[in-house]
């Protein structure tokens, strides 16, 4: 029984063992606070600028090994069980700098050096795991980090040239790893407080009919915002990391099965190989450290009106597969928004599975958000569409948008205006008139209303224009 | 004794050298410290600061019953806990502490709350129940100008005949243009850290540019001499001005809740609060009217300029002053008119931000050349090149300095040369007519900004250097280290002026005790004023180690070499360490202090006139930008920039802060706005939603350099000129090159506001675009 209790990670080398842990005790809170290992920095505990990134090593599966930055600043703690977490205290622990390190100061990649230690850790996880990144990988990689110094050239190119030196010797991580398995779940529980991470979906199941009232966590990349900026009491955690098979990614004859508990960085490859017109969109969804964290499935669990995976998904027909006790039912993504954050999910119910049907070959699917910035920023509109074409008729069409009304949600109107019309420039301007039929959207520090339905608008014109010159690149992709 | 031919000592000069950051090693490990870094004294409490939810209101009761019997709460501190002034504001004392009887801003401090932890305290400060009998808010600044709204009185400064030139002109431009504000979004928030010490004296650490302030307000809230109150910060997690007088506001709070619980105190912010709480950048709204010839040559401008300044004065008088200074940038302007208000809203009282309303200022010349250059069909270069200041004329700018050192037609003959504009130019315009969604754009900018503090007073800086007989020193001096690389680059002067390896020279965290009186380390002046006085304070020691040796040797001064870590005295020779252990043993001194006032300068502010910079540094960029005209993204595609350090101390530090104030400007001026919702209330307030750069807004191909064999032309420390805020104002470019993009045969002169988000762009495309 004291194994049940008891938090076990990899911390240089060793086997920690934590009992009695507060269950929304943040990873930086406890290497600030309680390890007094001070190099991993708080800058706005929220998952947003990365001076809190350190990496987790895990077996994936139970075997693959998987070597990923996160942000410390939202993960809580018990979420650790299991994993090894490699902090910047844990690069150079005889004095010798990793190579990363190294590049860093020889290309003057830190000035007030704040940023630097989270930076560091992202060269680290890239290093870890792509041998010979292109600019734009390395773009990709630090996009969780925010730096307000050196304006990033100096760290893009420690990026390129931290391959240059000998590499460490790399720790037989799997070893330690595989002794921290468990038999039985972890169930913490600290001043009246409890965290479960069940280790097989009956088990899940069981506890979420159980306490039907319990915070269901993921990834925890709006749940940790929940503790660290509204200060919430979360008095039943149940932590769906742990579930066996809850994370495969699996390709069957008619559609991709997606467990709820596959993080992006695991889901959206094989999405988006079979679907290469959301790959940025994909791209451009959070940063590494928030998709190496958040899941597919909290992204439409938690049903914000402004995620952007959902209007993507729901063109594609993707179908949920809850669960509730012993009972399974499916459910079209297009029906499961009901209201502003109010699903279809009933008390006791959870999110199981994610079915994304296989792609027929003629159909042309693209995603588009629409944001200040690139990298890491929440959409202003999300747009989605699906098409296909008999001829210059379109056989097929169905669009959906983020960002315009209380939900994620379809287009019907747009939708009626395109389906078996000439595919041509009259149809998409009859199909702007719908569009404003479709939304009422609302001002905001995103953007103002009239705007948001003009550049919505306009992301439509850009789709037809998409389809009719395939050389049309959007202006992220010009020149690269 | 005698060192051998090739000296194991030998050592390159310091100045001059690209080194590393002297924290490089300590930042890339995690082991430099910053202010909530240090060691946590026993029984320290934690603070949070309780914020006024609307932007103006009398304040009625506030009931803090829950938020004391809150878990963890030890105490709570309101304003009648200040024992002293209940102000933080640095000119005018119009900043308090915390609010009484009337809120100004959606933000304000009303009370502290200590607890055991960080999470109790914020927890605590929500269980605050507040009334307020709301007051009509002014949230802009052109309604505060309707209302004459002020927090200073309104400036003018006239030269030549503006109304007659504009009367007299055959061409003529009038616009009113709007540029936003801005978050200094330093990585690490505001914290300080107050610790009780023996007979009433207070230590406080600090993340703050001006310890000196921090320690003089911090006297003045808690009743103590200055001398009472000791203010340290070794090092800051960026600044950008947003630590100059807002650190004030923090160790006060922490100040104040020491005294009154006895123990020692901290106050983090979180992000939210920091960027709910703090100032930024001014927001201005500028009315232009100029007159031109077929040229494009300016014959008269009148400027109306009116900055959001917030609730309280803070550093606005200045910061708008140097928007009128700065509204030439490097043109002549004979006949000029320029009208600042300086408005009071009821928003967080803005405050200093790299550039100091010179960017500003120089955002409405900029939009004015482009104007006239296509109101008259013109490349924009042209009409920039036909109105820079002369070498020998038509080089007294507005506030009657003759401009000496003018540089910036060599450094776009330079740029344009190597940036190929001409033929970018042509093809870009054969790429639009055959391209009708996206569009490129490219546009080059001069920056020519003034060095100085325009108070003349702050110009002067102290240093206090220690030397041990072990031969090691300690560099102690009155600027700040934010980032920005002034600690090194006044330790390679040190290391010169005793022909010492850096590595024997430790710098010391600035401490108001080591160094007192120091201004912030502000416009760009460390280096220059700090570098000075550091080399003074060494050189003391050194013409005391010269005179001594060449006694002690009985050789002839002009004998004594320094070099190598060592000291030649005539046929002896000895290393560095010896010689001090020998000065030692003979009662010489090894310690001094030195001391510098920036020569040249005057300035009567009632006139607007005489010498307020010692000098000017200048700069140019091209950007060239391609613009999707249905959806108003935009990315950079290239950045050449050539940019004037004079004779550089540190090319590698330099090369920082052109590189990260190009970024950073761009930032400004593209992804990064600053929204309050019709409630007064801050709405961009965290990385979620208010939008610095990230790594892959970096153009593409960016191409830096540092302009050479430039020295400067006024005795600077080793010739170098400041780098730290002119290059913000490169980004000009880049916001000028989207403009480029979107104007058109039908929309020459698109009405386009800064930052130019994609909102902003389909705004200034209109409507019909489609």
């Amino acid at each position: 029984m004291t194994d049940r209790n008891t938090v076990r990670f990899v911390l240089d080398g060793e086997i920690v063992e934590i009992r009695d842990v507060d269950p929304t005790r943040t990873v930086l809170q406890y290497l600030r606070e309680d390890l007094g290992r001070k190099g991993s920095k708080e800058g706005c505990a929220e998952g947003d600028c990365g001076a809190c990134t350190v990496v987790i090593a895990e077996l994936v599966d139970g075997e693959r090994l998987g070597v990923r930055a996160i942000n410390s600043c939202i993960q809580f703690l018990p979420t650790l069980d299991g994993k090894e977490l490699i902090t910047i205290e844990s690069l150079s622990p005889n004095e010798a700098l990793h190579p990363a390190q190294d590049a860093m100061i020889r290309n003057h990649g830190s000035q007030c050096g704040f940023c630097t230690p989270g930076f560091v850790m992202s060269l680290y996880a890239l290093y870890e795991t792509n041998k010979n990144p292109g600019r734009r990988d390395i773009d990709d990689a630090l996009a969780g980090n925010l730096c307000r110094c050196t304006g990033y050239r100096p760290i893009i190119e420690a990026a390129t040239q931290m391959y240059a030196a000998q590499s460490p010797a790399s720790s037989d991580r799997s070893r330690l790893l595989s002794k921290l398995k468990r038999k039985t779940s972890l169930q913490v529980e600290h001043n009246g407080r409890h965290f479960f991470a069940p280790l097989d979906a009956d088990e899940l199941a069981g506890l979420v009919k159980r306490y039907p009232d319990a915070t269901i966590l993921a990834g925890g990349t709006d749940i940790g915002l929940w503790v660290t900026k509204q200060h919430r009491e979360l008095d039943i955690v149940i932590y769906t990391g742990r579930v066996a098979g809850l994370q495969a990614v699996d390709v069957t004859d008619s559609h991709i099965d997606i467990g709820a508990a596959a993080t992006l960085s695991d889901a959206v490859p094989t999405i988006v190989k079979h679907y290469p017109g959301l790959d940025e969109m994909f791209r451009r969804f959070a940063s590494p450290p928030i998709r190496n964290a958040g899941t597919l499935g909290g992204n439409i669990a938690n049903g914000s009106p402004i995620g952007d995976s959902m209007a993507a998904l729901m063109v594609l027909d993707t179908t949920l597969v809850l669960r509730c006790g012993d009972a399974e039912r499916e459910v079209p993504l297009r029906d499961f928004y009901h209201d502003y954050m109010v699903n279809d999910l009933q008390s006791g119910e959870i999110l199981l599975r994610i079915k994304v049907p296989l792609p027929k070959s003629d159909v042309v699917v693209r995603s588009h958000k629409w944001s200040k910035r690139f990298d890491q920023d929440i959409s202003a509109v999300c747009t989605a569409y699906r098409l296909q074409l008999d001829g210059s008729v379109v056989a097929s069409f169905s669009m959906a948008c983020g960002g315009l009304a209380a939900t994620v949600r379809p287009a019907p109107n747009t939708e009626a205006a395109i389906n078996g019309q000439e595919w041509n420039e009259a149809t998409i301007e009859s199909a702007c008139k719908a569009l404003a039929t479709d939304f009422s959207p609302i001002t905001d520090m995103r953007a103002s209303a009239d705007i948001r339905l003009r550049a919505t608008q306009n992301l439509l014109r850009r789709f037809f224009a998409e389809t009719v010159d395939d050389r049309l690149v959007t202006v992220y992709n010009y020149g690269r | 004794m005698a060192a051998s031919a090739k000296s194991p000592g030998h050592r390159d000069a310091a100045v001059g050298a690209p080194l590393p950051h002297d924290s490089a090693h300590l930042h890339v490990t995690g082991r430099a410290s910053y202010t909530d870094d240090l060691p946590e004294p026993r029984g320290l409490l934690h603070l949070a600061v309780g914020m006024s939810s609307v932007p103006h209101a009398r304040l009625g009761a506030i009931d803090l019953s829950e938020v004391r019997s809150s878990p963890g709460v030890v105490d709570v501190c309101v304003a009648a806990d200040v024992a002293g002034e209940n102000n933080c504001g640095p000119i005018v004392h119009d900043d308090p502490i915390f609010a009484v009887d009337e809120v100004l801003y959606a933000g304000q401090s009303l009370f502290a709350v200590a607890a055991v932890t960080v999470d109790a305290a914020r927890k605590a400060v929500r269980r605050a129940k507040v009334e307020y009998d709301e007051l009509e808010a002014i949230l802009d600044p052109l309604s505060a100008v309707e209302k004459k709204s002020f927090v200073l009185p309104s400036e003018t400064l006239v030269r030549g005949d503006p109304d007659a030139a504009l009367a007299a002109a055959p061409h003529r431009v009038s616009r009113r243009v709007y540029v936003g504000g801005q978050d200094q979004f330093y990585l690490e928030g505001h914290v300080a850290m107050a610790i009780p010490q023996d007979d009433n004296g207070l230590l406080i650490y600090s993340s703050t540019q001006h310890p000196d302030e921090v320690q003089a307000l911090v006297a003045h809230a808690t009743k103590r001499r200055s001398s009472d109150v000791t203010v340290i910060c070794r090092r800051m997690g960026g600044a950008f001005g947003g630590k100059e007088s807002q650190a004030a506001l923090i160790a006060c709070v922490a100040a104040v809740a020491s005294d009154k619980t006895g123990q020692p105190c901290k106050l983090r912010l979180d992000r939210d609060d920091d960027m709910i709480m703090t100032g930024k950048r001014h927001d201005f709204v500028i009315d232009y009217d100029v007159g031109f010839d077929d040229t494009g040559r300016i014959l008269g401008i009148d400027f109306e300029m009116a900055s959001r300044c917030g609730m309280s004065a803070d550093l606005s008088g200045p910061v708008n002053d140097r928007a009128m200074f700065s509204c030439d940038n490097a043109y002549f302007l004979e006949n000029v008119r320029i009208l600042s208000h300086r408005c009071k809203t009821n928003t967080v009282s803005n405050t200093a931000f790299r550039g100091f309303g010179g960017p500003q200022g120089m955002f409405g010349i900029e939009y004015a050349i482009e104007d006239i250059a296509r109101h008259l069909g013109k490349d924009p270069l042209l009409v920039r090149r036909r109105n820079f200041y002369g070498k020998t004329e038509r080089n007294v700018t507005q506030y009657l300095q003759t401009v000496e050192d003018n540089i910036i037609d060599d450094i776009f003959d330079q740029l344009l040369a190597s940036s190929d504009y001409e033929s970018r130019r042509a093809e870009i315009q054969a790429f639009n007519r055959n391209s009708n969604i996206l569009k490129r754009g490219i546009a080059i900018t001069p920056v020519k900004f003034g060095i100085s503090f325009t108070n003349t007073l702050l110009n002067q800086a102290g240093a206090l250097v220690h030397v041990y007989k072990d031969g090691t020193v300690q560099l102690n001096h009155g600027g700040t280290e934010m980032g920005q690389g002034l600690y090194i680059k006044v330790a390679q002067v040190v290391a010169d002026e005793f022909q010492i390896d850096l590595d024997r020279i430790r710098i010391m965290a600035t401490d108001t005790s080591k160094v007192p009186n120091a201004s912030a380390t502000a416009a760009s002046s460390g280096a220059d004023m700090n570098g000075m006085a550091a080399k003074k304070a060494a050189g003391k020691i050194r013409a005391r180690m010269t005179e001594f040796a060449a006694s002690h040797f009985s050789v002839p001064e002009a004998d004594i070499e320094w070099k190598n870590n060592g000291v030649r005295a005539g046929d002896t020779e000895l290393s560095f360490t010896e010689l001090v252990q020998l000065a030692w043993a003979n009662r010489v001194p090894l310690s001094a202090t030195g001391f510098y006032k920036t020569p040249k300068i005057n300035y009567d502010r009632s006139t607007f006139s005489g010498r307020p910079f010692f000098y000017f540094a200048y700069g140019a960029a091209v950007t060239e930008v391609i613009v999707d005209t249905l959806t108003g993204e935009n990315r950079t595609l290239r950045v050449d920039i050539l940019h004037d350090c004079g004779a550089s101390l540190n090319p590698a530090v330099d090369l920082g802060q052109i590189e990260g104030g190009y970024v950073q400007g761009v930032g400004w001026l593209t992804t990064e706005e600053l929204v309050w919702n019709d409630r007064g209330q801050l709405a961009t307030h965290a990385p979620s939603t208010y939008k610095i750069p990230t790594c892959s807004d970096l153009a593409p191909d960016f191409r830096v350099e540092i302009m050479q064999s430039v020295a400067n032309t006024e005795d600077t420390i080793y010739r170098s000129k400041a780098v730290g805020e002119p290059p913000l104002m490169l980004a000009l470019s880049a916001f000028h090159a989207i403009r480029d993009a979107i104007a058109s045969d039908r929309n020459p002169m698109p009405d386009l506001r800064a930052p130019a988000t994609p909102e902003s762009i389909l705004n200034a495309l209109g409507t019909d675009t489609a």
